[in-house]
């Protein structure tokens, strides 16, 4: 079975998803990344979907699941590139959404990445 | 334009999705449905393709080409013989899900189209029909 690669820029992951997902390659990213935020000991997240053409329920689900589960081990995770015609057409699905950052694209992505890991850091008491 | 065929598609296995939601596609596409047109049917086409396999044990995915009082759509029919839906207005409901699933598929999918019929009996299995005007 193919795999979506994980690339590692400084502590930030990145994933770009270039392929129609299905099921299981969506289920094997999200166990990817768990296990690769914590051997990169990685502070963030970009997920880029400017490739998909379509987001339904089930890879929602899976973008709220990185999410939930990424800042569970203490990295924030935003969702760049988004598709005009897809935001729109989540909203009239009815995707919650208000758990997922977004972005843009890459570099706004990193740009937000950074801004909240500086606030992060700041607040941490020594 | 030239007439199209309608066609089945098994919807069997979790690929048959990603199939499905392609036929879609390429149909609307040659049958110069807008872009936002385009991904509101493929994300229901998505939704209940699922449900037939999670829900339904697999089936079949009909496209259609309906055309009626001038004008012309396209038209999705997701059959299954799996144990059908006891409580058609509780499924539908945002939310609703006997899985573990969002339970958006239903009332999110009867949204993104333009007409929606659900049909199903306890043990003989359900049929919801999707159509998208031009
Ligand atoms: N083809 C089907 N056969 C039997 N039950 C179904 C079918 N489709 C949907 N259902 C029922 O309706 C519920 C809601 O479906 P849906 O809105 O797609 O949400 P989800 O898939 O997240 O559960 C399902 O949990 C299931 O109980
Ligand atoms: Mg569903």
């Amino acid at each position: 079975m193919d795999k979506i690669p994980i690339l590692k820029l400084g502590n930030i992951l990145l994933v770009t998803i270039q392929i129609d997902m299905h099921d299981q390659l969506a289920i094997a990213l999200q166990d990817d990344l768990t296990a690769r935020i914590v051997s990169a000991h990685a502070k963030g997240v970009l997920i880029d979907i400017s490739s998909l053409e379509m987001v339904d329920s089930f890879i929602g689900r899976m973008l709220g699941n990185i999410a939930a589960m990424s800042q569970a081990l203490g990295a924030q995770t935003v969702v760049v590139g988004m598709r005009p015609a897809v935001a729109i057409t989540i909203v009239e699905l009815g995707l919650p959404m208000e758990n997922i950052q977004t972005a843009l694209n890459v570099e706004r992505g990193v740009e937000k990445l950074q801004r909240a890991m500086e606030k992060y850091e700041k607040g941490t008491p020594r | 334009m030239s007439q199209k065929e309608p066609e089945t598609i098994e919807i069997k296995i979790s690929e048959d999705i990603l199939r499905a939601r392609q036929s879609v596609r390429t149909c609307m596409v040659d049958l110069g449905f807008s872009l936002i047109d385009q991904t509101k049917m493929v994300t229901a086409a998505s939704e209940l393709a699922r449900n037939t396999i999670d829900y339904g044990k697999g089936g079949t995915m009909r496209i259609e080409y309906p055309a009626e009082e001038g004008r012309t759509g396209i038209r999705l029919i997701f059959l299954d013989h799996g144990p059908g839906i006891a409580d058609i207005q509780q499924a539908l409901k945002d939310g609703f899900t006997t899985g573990s699933g969002l339970g958006l598929g239903l009332g999110g999918s009867k949204r993104l189209v333009n007409d929606f019929e659900i049909r199903s009996e306890p043990d003989k299995g359900t049929q919801v029909t999707v159509t998208r005007w031009r």
